[in-house]
This record gives C-alpha cells, structure tokens and sequence, in this order.
C-alpha cells in the first residue's frame, strides 16, 4: 500500500485551476520532494491531503483511508509542519507540546513531550516563552510539535523557505535524521539543493500537475544529460554560440548574461567555447527543460 | 452531524487555557474594578441624587445585578469576535489545529465552551461587588453562573459566526455598534424598560441580554412563571448560534 494515492485530482478557485488533474503515488518510507515553482499547487495538495481543502474531482487516498471521507482518521497518523510559523507565542514551548499532544491523542502526553524536546533539542529551554527563543530554536520546535505523535506520514510545506542558511542546515539535519527512521515524507520545495539532498524521488511540478517523477539523478541523466556549460560574453557572440547550439539540437537558454547549454557533452568538438564554464547538470535545467520556466 | 469527540473539544480548550494562564491577571482586575467603578458612578452618583429605588429595589442594587448582563457580554461576543478573527488571519493557529485530528465542529465547540465557562464566572463578579454594596445574598443566586454560561455560549457563537463572516477586522466596528451596543443600553441594566415606548419594549423581549438581566434580578428578588421560558430561549438560542458559528467558520477554514 501506498502512503499517498491521488488520481486525477482536481482543484479550483474561482477560474484558477490550482490543482489540474494530479497524479501522485508516494510509496512508504520514500522521502518525496514536490519541486515546484510559485503557485505551482503544492499548498494545495498539501491542503487537500489533511482535509483543509476539498477537491472538485478525483480520488485521493492518505495511509489507506479515503478523503474527505475518512480525512480525520488519516490525519490522526500524519504529521504536518505547516510553511508558516503558527507556534502560540506568548505560551511556553511545552505547552505548545502539551496542546498537540493532546489534540493527536498521545496517550502518554509527558513521554511524547520530551521526546519531542529532545528532538529539538529545546530540553532546557522548555519552560521559556516561544517569543523567546531565537529563529532557529523557534523552527525546530513547529518541526517537533508537527511529530510530537510519532506519525507515520509527514508533510512538510517549505520547511526552509525564506530562513537563513544556518537554520536551514538545522531543520535538514531534522528531516534527515526523520528520513533514516523510515518515515514517510512528503516534502514541498522550490529550493533544488533541499530537494537534491534529502529526497529519494522528487516529483516537479507546474501548473497543477506533476510533469516528471523519479529519482534526482535519472531526471537530470534523461532531461538534462551529465554537464551543462554556461558562456559569458557579449550579445552578438551569444547569440552565435546558441544559433549554432540550436542547429545541432541541443537543449538551449539564455539566463540573464549567459547562454545555457543543457547536456554539453553531446555537443560537437568545438560547438561548446574553450572559455565557457562548464558544471553538473542539475534539477533546475530540468525543470526548465521540461517547462520553459525558471523555479527560484 | 458528525460525531464529536470530547477529546479533540477538550484538547482545544486546553490550548485556550494555556493562553489565558499568561494574562489572567490583569482579564480578571479588570473584570473586578469595572463593576466597582460602575456601582459607584451610577448608584451613587444617579442613585443619592435622582432615584433612590427602581420597582422596590435600590438602585445600587438594581443596576448591580444588571451588570452582570454586561459583564457577559464583554466577555464573551468581543473575545469571540476578535480572538477567533486574530487566531485564523493572523496568527494561523487553526490552520495547525485542522491539520490535527480536530473537525470545524470540535473547534468551535471548544472556543465556545471555553468562553462560556470563562464568562460564567466572570459574569458573577459583579453580583458579588453589589452584595459587597449591601445586596442580601439569596440561594438562588447560586443558579447565575449557569444563567450567564448558556448567554455566553449564545454570544461566543454569535462572535465567532462574525469573524467566520466579515472580510477585514474593522468590519467589527458595524457590528459592536449595531448590535452590541444597543442590546447592552436595552437590556434594562441602567433603566427598567417598562418606561421605553411599547415598541422597544416588545423588541427587547428578543434582546438576549434584557433576558438574562431579568433572570439575573429575580434570582436575587424572586423568580416569576415566566422565568423558565427565559431561560429555554437562551438554550435555543445558543444551540441556533452554535450551528451558525460552525457553519460561518467552515466556509472560511474549509477551501
Ligand atoms: N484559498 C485560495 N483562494 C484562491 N486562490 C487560491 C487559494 N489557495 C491557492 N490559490 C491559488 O492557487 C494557485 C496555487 O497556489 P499554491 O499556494 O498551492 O501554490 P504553491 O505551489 O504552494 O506556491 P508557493 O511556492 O508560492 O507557496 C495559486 O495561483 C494561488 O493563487
Ligand atoms: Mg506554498
């Protein structure tokens, strides 16, 4: 049995089709990241999967159980880290600890809170007010208060959007260790080094859907080849370099002062500049690949 | 209806008790001193100089219990209006807590109980000031809490369907002056309504507070035949506003 099953499922807002027809199959224990641009439909299906939005059409099964149906009994199982800090500020953080638990049910509420301490490393600062913790700690803590029931399904919308990037090597070191236990993840993004890292699979997706899936490094060997060559110059030479790229098929884009050359180890013998930077090709170019479209 | 979980109600409460442990202190001064204040502007000042008794009753003592109506008030419809408005636009936390094994029914139920319960015993801070004021305590006074629990259910509902309703938290101000404001003067706290022109007198039979100010007041001087019909129209009416809360709120919380 899948952890998450979703068939056609569709979406809308008003004329804004926000979901379109989503295919999504997460088995159990992958860690799975949702790669996907601005307004590309991850909250949504992050909303969909715990009942916070109901969908026009299509099926959708979470842990076995059918939404919206039975969405209250998957959701018992299944933990969220939401994208925007929702911690009750002026309460300590145990008691944000103790609310939760509570409202999962734990049955040992004192057990599941210190463990949730430990694993956030927040053990002696337990009985200090949340708006007294640093950004950090603050992060870790919504991260501990989402798995303060020991679920078996987690779902992260963004768990690093917009912090800095000692604090996102904090909440990675988080999400990793919760990967080795063999949790379930489903992992929202629109950062590729996170996705790079800490997914087995990631599924990219664009307007609504999901338009490739497997794992980092077969997209990028199918879409994007092995090495991609980026060559600063002036216009006129660029735009010779790209015409030339474009007659021998190659996967081409211009990004801001540079011209792009997706998989330019196929190019022939001195197609691709002696001066031309050249790197591992990465999700990003797939994306673009596949989209036309930048992802940060 | 789906079946609600006393669980997911109560885990919902203790989130609002964890809160309330952080500024209990200066809630429950205020909630003292109000009536205190009151007491002594309007009895003392109205009640030496202007009228000494309204229906046989001092009026120290008339407006006393009156208060109790507006001490429900204030601490039930505004909490419930502003705390539900603040709690979903601004600080998300019913985001987190859909995102539990929590349904709209249960959280609703939860805020509602949790402020009815609250005002149930703020309510009966003023009682207890005018029988500090020299009002004789009577057995049936100990019926008040309940009194003002079922009113403030009624109200939590009310705010909570206001904050599920309105766009922009400004919005409010339509309805603490249409509502709020006029129910609180017409509720027969400061002035029996019987001096009011026919017509505000009928309408005030539908005004929640008038009713449980009268409750409140005969209490304290003695019940009348129609007492248990108040009171049956209070339950009615918190259970009708409980189902509009949860109604309102669900449209708003459930895309
Ligand atoms: N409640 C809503 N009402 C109207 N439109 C909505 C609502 N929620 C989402 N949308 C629209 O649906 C589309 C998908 O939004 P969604 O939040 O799912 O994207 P996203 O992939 O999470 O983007 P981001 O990376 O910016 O978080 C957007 O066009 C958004 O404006
Ligand atoms: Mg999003």
């Amino acid at each position: 049995m899948a952890a998450i099953e979703l068939q056609g499922v569709v979406k809308t807002f008003g004329p804004i089709r926000a979901v379109d027809g989503l295919d999504l199959n997460v088995p159990e224990g992958v860690c799975l990241g949702l790669l996907g641009p601005n307004g590309a439909g991850k909250s949504t299906t992050m909303r969909l999967l715990t009942g916070q939005a109901i969908a026009d059409e299509g099926s959708l099964r979470v842990l076995g159980y059918e939404l919206p149906r039975q969405s209250k009994d998957a959701r018992a199982r299944m933990g969220v880290v939401p994208q925007l800090d929702n911690l009750d500020i002026d309460v300590t953080v145990e008691e944000n600890l103790k609310v939760f638990a509570r409202l999962y049910r734990v049955a040992d509420i004192g057990a599941a809170v210190d463990r949730a301490l430990a694993l956030a490393r927040l053990t002696d600062r337990r009985h200090d007010a949340v708006d007294e913790l640093s950004g950090g700690m603050r992060r870790r803590l919504l991260v501990a208060r989402g798995l303060v029931h020991d679920p078996q399904l987690v779902l992260l919308d963004e768990p690093t959007v917009g912090l800095d990037p000692q604090i996102r090597a904090e909440i990675w070191t988080l999400i990793e260790d919760l990967r080795a236990e063999g949790t379930t993840i489903l992992m929202s993004t629109h950062y590729i080094e996170e996705a790079e890292r800490l997914a087995d699979e990631v599924a990219l997706m664009a307007k609504g859907r999901v338009i490739a899936r497997g794992r980092p490094n077969d997209l990028i060997a199918e879409h994007a080849g092995r090495r991609t060559a980026e060559y600063y110059a002036p216009p006129e030479r660029r735009a010779e370099v790209r015409a030339a790229a474009e007659a021998a098929g190659l996967p081409v884009r211009s990004a801001g002062p540079a011209v792009v050359i997706v998989g330019c180890e196929r190019a022939p013998d001195g197609l691709v500049p002696d001066d031309a930077i050249t790197r591992p090709s990465s999700l990003e170019d797939v994306f673009v690949e596949l989209t036309g479209e930048e992802l940060e | 209806m789906r079946r609600i979980e006393p669980a997911a109600v109560l885990g919902v409460m203790s989130r609002e008790v964890a809160n309330f442990r952080t500024f209990w202190r200066s809630t429950t001064f205020s909630s003292l001193m109000e009536p205190m204040i009151y007491l002594l502007a309007f009895g003392l000042g109205l009640g030496t100089t202007l009228v000494s008794t309204v229906d046989g009753v001092d009026y120290v003592e008339f407006v006393g219990t009156g208060m109790v109506a507006t001490a429900v008030v204030f601490s039930s419809a505004l909490p419930a209006m502003f705390g539900t408005f603040v709690k979903h636009r601004f600080q998300r936390t019913y985001d987190a807590i859909l995102a539990a094994p929590v349904d709209v029914e249960e959280l609703v139920s939860g805020e509602m109980l949790w402020i009815g319960l609250r005002s149930g015993i703020f309510g009966t801070f003023p009682l207890l000031i005018t029988i500090g004021f020299g009002l004789d305590p009577a057995p049936a006074m100990l019926l008040v809490p309940f009194f003002c629990f079922v009113t403030a259910l009624a109200f939590a509902g009310f705010g909570i369907a206001v904050a599920g309703s309105v766009a922009k938290i400004d919005q409010f101000n339509y309805v603490t002056t249409l509502v709020i404001t006029p129910m609180f003067l017409l509720a027969g706290t400061f002035f029996p309504i019987e001096g009011l022109p026919e017509w505000a007198q009928v309408l005030s039979q539908f005004n929640p507070l008038h009713q449980l100010v009268v409750l409140v007041r005969s209490a304290s001087f003695g019940f009348d035949a129609y007492d248990p019909l108040r009171l049956a129209g209070l339950v009615v009416l918190a259970f009708a506003m409980w189902r509009l809360a949860i109604d309102r709120l669900r449209r708003r919380l459930i895309d």
